[in-house]
């Protein structure tokens, strides 16, 4: 495939990313911060955001798995994972989590293990949407092209 | 807001910044920003970290506080700074939007609040002030 063609299919990819809702504008602005200096800088910050949020979600795992659960510590750990979430845009994490943590407050552990549940299955679809962009972008980079900025009119 | 006034005393011309954020994502993005500001930056994951930090001598013309973090929240470190007598712009950046919990915060001694995420713009404006207030 020829340079062209794969910058339109990252074009077309990213898009559809923000149509449906699995990132929002923050993703830009990450983009925005990559430069020559920094040519890995959405790669690095995409990959503490997966350990990160790997780490946190079994953190959660196990605070639910207690026969007297600590909301206290619940919360404390959905609160990193909106953080983290909501700073590189991955939106539909960020939403899971605000509705995990309304439910934490309430303490209602057959809500809140739905809600882990929830988050788990945002997580995972966007890492798969974030490895699959980032792979198109270097394959674009690999074939000595440039990776295109995305206008999404914000 | 309380506690308005820049820190000086550094002797390079360039500004500093410390970010004081327990997130490591948070703690990644905003070190970025500085640097495409070419702002010299350190980190640390704590209030009580950026209290020791300042108790060892270093200062800062920029503090970026987020406000919930373990061992002391980013409130009680503004709190304890000021009361050691640190000028240094203060600006919290958190992600909390309620009223009350964003007035105790800047009660504590912040002099600008900014909501999470921190963009680029956010950022600008927080350095306006800084250079307003020079």
């Amino acid at each position: 495939m020829e340079v062209g063609q794969m910058q339109r299919r990252l074009v077309d990819y990213t898009k559809t990313l923000f149509m449906e809702g699995f990132l929002d504008a923050q993703f830009l602005q990450l983009q925005q911060l990559q430069d020559e200096n920094n040519p890995d800088f959405v790669v690095e910050v995409v990959s503490l955001f997966f350990d990160d949020s790997e780490k946190l979600l079994n953190n959660l795992s196990m605070a639910l798995d207690q026969p007297n659960v600590d909301f206290k510590k619940v919360d404390a750990h959905v609160h990193q994972l909106k953080g983290s979430s909501s700073s590189i845009g991955a939106q539909r994490v960020k939403n899971a989590c605000i509705a995990f943590r309304n439910f934490c407050e309430e303490q209602n552990i057959d809500a809140t293990l739905r809600c882990l549940q929830q988050v788990k299955h945002e997580y995972y679809l966007v890492k798969n949407k974030l490895e699959t962009l980032l792979r198109l972008e270097q394959q674009i980079v690999a074939a000595g092209g440039s990776i295109p900025m995305i206008d999404m009119g914000f | 807001m309380a506690a308005q006034g820049r820190h000086g005393g550094r002797k390079s011309n360039k500004m500093t910044a410390l970010v004081v954020d327990d997130n490591i994502v948070n703690r990644a993005i905003h070190l970025r920003l500085l640097d495409n500001l070419s702002i010299e930056n350190e980190a640390v994951g704590n209030g009580k970290e950026a209290v020791d930090i300042h108790c060892s001598g270093k200062t800062f013309d920029l503090i970026l506080m987020d406000m919930d973090m373990p061992i002391m929240n980013g409130i009680e470190a503004t709190r304890k700074l000021r009361e050691m007598g640190i000028r240094s712009m203060i600006a919290g950046v958190s992600t909390r939007s309620m009223e009350q919990d964003v007035r105790e915060f800047i009660e504590a001694g912040l002099d600008d609040y900014q909501e999470k995420p921190l963009t680029m713009s956010k950022l600008i404006s927080i350095i306006h002030k800084i250079n307003g207030n020079g």
